[in-house]
């Protein structure tokens, strides 16, 4: 409580996946001495400082190597990665593919506004096409990233979708991604009212949310839609699973195998 | 361990490190560092260590950094365009008070510059790199020997004063081989992980200064559960945008390094007895320095010779007492003139300050330092 207040706009969604993360901690029975939550810099990095476990907020667009670090260190911590989409595809884009084709045991919950929230509303490699944005006032001409889709073609092994909406199917899915072994990549979509949705017209906290319940569609309903049903939906849920060895058990076998001279 | 081997200075480098207990390297690929990498990838899983490649230099500093959060001692290496691109997160390293070694075998720059050339070019990188106010701690050695001892000292620096430390290697110390007799390991001080200290009753302050100013944060997953961050923090580690304690934080910083000045600072001093004029060298320029000291001193040269090994913090005492005994001050360096500036400053007048640049990516011959000296020798006898 000495935290508080905390740094979060008025009808911010950062507040509800922070909590998802604790719930789905909790779900999994995770030692609370024995996780580590590591975030970069954004308002979502921010969510780190206010959870009671060891908590690392790194440097913009870090997070995964020091994650990285940590987990490669002591493979008996959980290491739960926090990000946002301007840090995790714009100035961390190389170390998120490379997490992913890595495949060290990490889960790393995006948290997707669609904008450069702390720094005021600039456009992220995650806003949508002709939105607008301080740095893109007439509405964005960059074509924005999937990021489920680039942590799938990357090597993830558990990718998931969910919205500040569907908040019971969130904790659900960082739950499933933190039992999996290895890189787990869960994205949810989370209002920006204040950066985001005041300047493309999207409406208060209220609308922005019943927007995401409106777009979101589940993936076995998505994939039956039509292109033009598709226009404006996004498949939620568990997008993409895949088996791959974990990086760290597959070390293990390397020091076993120099530790027996086999170089 | 105790066998004359021929021995590589980057070599040498990465077996002080393991020999200090280094268990963790993470880094990328880029020359004349890359043979610290590669032993390190030999070396490390058969003393049941870590070693990973990652996908650039930034990452290469990041994954040491969360690493040594986590209880390992850490390395990682590069040259100069991979140093610059780690800049930012050494001076995470320096607030968030983490132990993490860099070594810099330094190469002509700036940007690719000549890849393979020597240099000594990143002498005031290394102290001015990263942005913001920070101290910092930069070892240069001059040997083969010498790169195994400056890598267990900056590996001991950087978890004694919790704080990043730049081994400056030259491309002439980095690949040359000479003969070593290394230390048996009994005979190698190591300076172990502080450990927490907790106060009964109080919640855990992990950056709570120690008598040394230092802190002793806890490993992580060792039940302490605290915060860290880039930010300036309080004792708790919580994020503060408070006047007072970012300016005590900053100074605290500074002075719990600036505090151990005298135990950080090495240096040799060679002919000092009569000399009027002093060379003032470091790393490989050193050791060609030497051999011009030498020789215009066989020529009657009242010429001596101080051979740094600490760049930073710099050695302005023993500087400050040169520049009062001597005439006049050759400082020979691998690039347009960087660590002169320092000496200029200290000796602030009291003797004339000369530099000796070298900027060709051709290391100095014996020569030309005895030609400086004489052409020195002649002018401050008019």
């Amino acid at each position: 409580m000495n935290r508080l207040p905390h740094i979060w706009c008025p009808g911010c969604g950062n507040g509800i996946v922070m909590k998802a993360i604790a719930q789905a901690i909790d779900k999994q029975g995770l030692d609370q001495n024995k996780t580590v939550i590591v975030s970069g810099i954004g308002c979502s990095s921010r969510a780190s400082g206010y959870m009671d476990f060891d908590t690392l907020h790194t440097a913009h667009g870090r997070a995964i190597p020091f994650a990285t670090g940590i987990k490669l260190a002591n493979p008996e911590l959980n290491v739960i990665v926090i990000t946002g989409d301007g840090d995790c595809t714009a100035i961390g884009g190389n170390h998120f593919i490379h997490g992913a084709r890595r495949n060290v045991d990490l889960t790393v919950v995006l948290f997707n506004n669609n904008i450069y929230g702390m720094t005021g509303g600039q456009a992220s490699p995650l806003t949508p096409l002709g939105k607008k944005a301080t740095t893109a006032p007439y509405g964005s001409v960059d074509r924005a990233f999937d990021a489920c889709e680039l942590a799938k073609a990357a090597g993830a092994t558990y990718v998931a979708r969910s919205t500040a909406y569907h908040v019971n199917q969130m904790v659900d899915l960082i739950a499933e991604g933190i039992a999996n072994k290895g890189f787990s990549f869960v994205e949810t979509m989370t209002p920006c009212p204040i950066s985001y949705g005041r300047r493309n017209k999207l409406g208060d906290a209220a609308a922005m949310l019943k927007g995401m319940s409106q777009q979101a569609v589940p993936l076995i309903a998505y994939e039956k839609m039509s292109e033009e049903q598709r226009e404006g939906k996004i498949p939620t849920g568990v997008l993409h699973k895949s088996q791959f060895p974990e990086y760290c058990s597959e070390y293990a076998q390397v020091i076993c195998m120099a530790g027996e001279g086999e170089v | 361990m105790s066998e004359a081997r021929l021995m590589q200075g980057n070599e040498a480098c990465a077996e002080g490190a393991l020999a200090a207990g280094v268990r963790f390297f993470g880094g990328y690929p880029i020359t004349p560092s890359t043979e610290i990498a590669e032993h390190m990838a030999g070396a490390l899983p058969a003393l049941g260590g870590t070693f990973i490649q990652m996908e650039d230099e930034i990452a290469g500093i990041a994954v040491v950094l969360g690493a040594a959060l986590a209880g390992k001692k850490v390395l990682t290496a590069t040259s100069g365009p991979g140093f610059s691109l780690k800049q930012e997160l050494i001076g995470y390293g320096c607030i968030a008070e983490i132990p993490a070694v860099i070594v810099n075998v330094q190469r002509t720059g700036p940007s690719t510059g000549q890849p393979t050339s020597p240099s000594q070019g990143d002498i005031m990188q290394a102290r001015w790199g990263t942005h913001g106010d920070h101290p910092m701690i930069a070892l240069s050695p001059w040997t083969v020997r010498e790169s195994f001892d400056v890598a267990v000292k900056a590996v001991n620096y950087a978890e004694r004063f919790r704080t990043p430390v730049i081994i400056l290697l030259d491309e002439v110390v980095g690949h040359m081989r000479e003969r070593v007799v290394l230390p048996r390991p009994e005979e190698i001080d190591v300076y172990p992980r502080r450990k927490p200290v907790v106060t009964e009753g109080e919640p855990y302050k992990p950056f709570k200064p120690m008598d040394d100013l230092v802190p002793s944060p806890a490993d992580f997953g060792t039940g302490h559960r605290y915060h860290v961050t880039g930010l300036f923090h309080d004792e708790t580690g919580f994020p503060s945008g408070n006047a007072k304690l970012t300016k005590d934080v900053t100074h605290r910083l500074h002075e719990k390094i600036m505090r151990a000045q005298d135990e950080i600072t090495h240096y040799d001093e060679f002919f000092m007895e009569d000399a009027e004029i002093v060379v003032v060298a470091y790393g490989g320029t050193a050791r060609t320095a030497y051999a011009g000291v030498e020789a215009a001193r066989k020529k009657g040269v009242k010429v001596g010779m101080v051979r740094l090994m600490t760049i930073w913090p710099f050695a302005d005492k023993i500087i400050k007492k040169i520049a009062a005994q001597a005439k006049a001050i050759l400082v020979p360096e691998m690039n347009y003139g960087q660590l002169v500036l320092e000496v200029e400053r200290v000796a602030a007048g009291q003797a004339k300050v000369v530099s000796l640049p070298k900027y060709d990516t051709e290391i100095f011959t014996p020569q030309e330092i005895v030609a400086a000296i004489e052409d020195l020798n002649a002018e401050v006898a008019k």
